[in-house]
């Protein structure tokens, strides 16, 4: 099976064969086979919005996690110029699982700090498959606060299975880590705007998390737990993990209904991974939007404004 | 809970609950049997061994707690099923389990009162109620703890014992980690102090929010406290886990944690620490 395609896209993996196929044939033949492409380019685009509208929450899963999606990089390149990586918790660790620096968006100076996935075998170990250690999470609120200190405005990307779970990160306190980022996230002085892009799963997640507006792209999740893990401990068993996502809520329809998210980001048919450009585009378009509206905003009345937020998710009775 | 039983090493998974009714209790940590009576006059920690066992969030206040002047806070505020959530059990019925249990409405208990004539606010976890795990309704009573403290300008004590989040209640549980942290970032800008106490088992979601947000952290001997449980690790890593990994005096050593403090000098040492800090208020 091509890594291109998901299991339930093989109808529209074998359309887009037939397409290239025919192309194929146009080239080394004298065939005409340019209206056979059209209608069958149209029968391709009413399949995918069919297999597209009717997803459950467990294939909305497989999307968020495809390899071909893009991550934080990759809109980090498109949204952005000028980037400037930075790097480093100062104590320890370069902290490679989350990337981050200053940059311009249009006209607008942002720090950027999102969670790193990696795209070749060696990436991934490097980036630690974007399971973040405590001196990552360090560096991010190092970022962050040296974006406080000269009065610029914090974009973040969320997309990681989780906090690394291993030997050194319970010796470095990770549980710190993570928690330090919350609590200095909910008062920081400058505007927060939390993209998840793709994998917004727990703890880990959150550590980027806590920001006066979450935008969330129309194919990503975002839950307390991976659904194998909830899965396992709930139903004793992984192989429940479809029923699980479906349970856990974790679709951006169901968290913008819930209240628990802004914004849902349109993606292009049939993922980000099929446009990262136009992704690219409409989610730099939705930042810019969401950061002008903040901007007008004093500092007291800015972090007021985050602090009731956060106040109020679960308890409706203070919104 | 084998969920949490699975999150606990061998030693104390099996047998080990909240402390039964009975005349004998039987010691997680040295397998003793013990004269209840005499367990519950050294608080429950073991006369053989010092094996401290597990309380229930009202017996860990009322340990606490000068008798005077108690008044419970944000009792009125319980789960709420958002979503419906169905696993081999429906959500709804595991809540009325856990209250039948517990004879609790929720997790976490506030109380307002008085340490050695100090006025403050303490919170404790209940783990015998769906393993002490975090809900929205538990996010608003540690919230509710807190605005008390903010209004009162007293220090705020927790006490925690928990598997971490609420799976039940999805990212609402989740976003209750960003919640108990903004509310304690009021805290810390008021100056007020917040003494986080750990206790066996704090885990995920509680320890990597609140719980380790301690101006300063304190824990009782051998605890459970990490962010992944052991379990989790061990699956990630393929390698067994060193001794005492994950417990308090692996916290101590790491420098996680201020102190570990025997359950029995709790008391005095919180309030003396309290009153160093609130000296000049
Ligand atoms: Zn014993």
């Amino acid at each position: 099976m091509s890594l291109d395609y998901l299991d339930f896209e093989q109808p529209i993996m074998m359309l887009d064969e037939k397409i290239n196929e025919l192309k194929r044939v146009g080239v080394d033949t004298d065939v005409n086979v340019s209206e056979e492409i059209v209608r069958l380019k149209e029968k391709l685009e009413t399949l995918t919005r069919d297999v597209f509208s009717k997803l459950t929450a467990a294939e909305i899963v497989k999307l968020a996690r495809h390899p071909k999606r893009p991550y934080t990089k990759d809109y980090a390149d498109r949204l952005c110029t000028d980037f400037q990586e930075l790097h480093g918790d100062r104590h320890k660790d370069q902290g490679q699982e989350i990337y981050s620096g200053l940059a311009r968006l249009e006209e607008q100076v942002v720090m950027v700090i999102g969670h790193q996935k990696g795209r070749t075998t060696a990436e991934k170990v490097r980036r630690n498959f974007g399971m973040a250690s405590p001196e990552a999470f360090r560096k991010a609120l190092r970022l962050m606060k040296l974006a406080e200190r000269f009065d610029i405005p914090v974009v973040t990307f969320i997309d990681t299975p989780g906090a690394y779970p291993g030997i050194t990160a319970e010796e470095c306190n990770q549980s710190e880590a993570i928690a330090r980022n919350l609590l200095e996230m909910a008062q920081l002085t400058v505007p927060i705007v939390c993209c998840v892009i793709g994998e917004g799963c727990s703890g880990g997640a959150l550590a980027l998390g806590v920001g006066d507006r979450t935008l969330m792209l129309q194919y990503a999740y975002y839950s307390v737990i991976s659904p194998e893990g909830c899965a396992s401990i709930l139903w004793k068993s992984a192989d429940k993990a479809a029923i699980a996502a479906e349970a856990l809520n974790l679709t951006s329809d169901r968290l913008l209904s819930l209240g628990l998210i802004d914004t849902i980001v349109p993606e292009p048919l049939g993922g980000a991974h099929r446009d990262p450009d136009l992704m690219a585009a409409t989610l730099k378009e939705h930042i810019i939007r969401e950061l002008a509206e903040l901007s007008i905003m004093d500092k007291t009345e800015l972090v007021n404004a985050r602090y009731a937020r956060w106040l109020s998710y679960g308890s409706p009775d203070r919104s | 809970m084998s969920w949490l039983k699975r999150l606990l090493p061998k030693v104390s998974g099996s047998n080990k609950k909240a402390i039964p009714d009975g005349l004998w209790v039987q010691c997680s940590g040295c397998s003793a049997t013990l004269y209840r009576a005499e367990v519950e006059r050294n608080l429950f920690v073991c006369t053989k061994c010092q094996y401290h066992m597990r309380l229930s969030a009202r017996q860990r206040l009322d340990y606490f707690l000068d008798e005077e002047g108690r008044e419970e806070l944000g009792a009125g505020v319980t789960a709420v099923d958002h979503l419906k959530f169905k696993d081999s059990k429906k959500y709804k019925d595991r809540l009325t389990q856990a209250q039948k249990k517990t004879n609790e409405t929720e997790a976490l208990i506030v109380m307002a009162g008085q340490v050695k004539a100090q006025p403050l606010v303490a919170a404790a976890f209940e783990f015998s109620f769906i393993g002490g795990s975090m809900s929205a309704a538990v996010g608003e009573r540690f919230a509710i703890a807190a605005e008390y403290a903010l209004r009162k300008g007293c220090p705020f004590v927790c006490f925690a014992t928990s598997g971490g989040a609420r799976m039940q209640e999805s990212l609402f549980s989740l976003f209750q980690m960003g919640k108990s942290a903004a509310v304690l970032s009021r805290l810390a800008k008021a100056k007020l102090p917040f003494i986080s106490v750990l206790t066996d088992p704090t885990m995920g979601g509680v320890s990597a929010s609140f719980a380790t947000l301690g101006d300063i952290i304190l824990a009782e001997p051998k605890a459970l406290i990490g962010f992944s449980g052991p379990r989790v690790i061990e699956q990630t890593i393929r390698q067994t886990l060193p001794e005492g990994f994950q417990r308090s005096e692996f916290l101590l050593k790491h420098g996680a944690i201020d102190n570990i403090v025997h359950r029995r000098d709790l008391k005095d040492t919180i309030a003396n620490m309290l009153s160093m800090l609130m000296h000049a208020k």
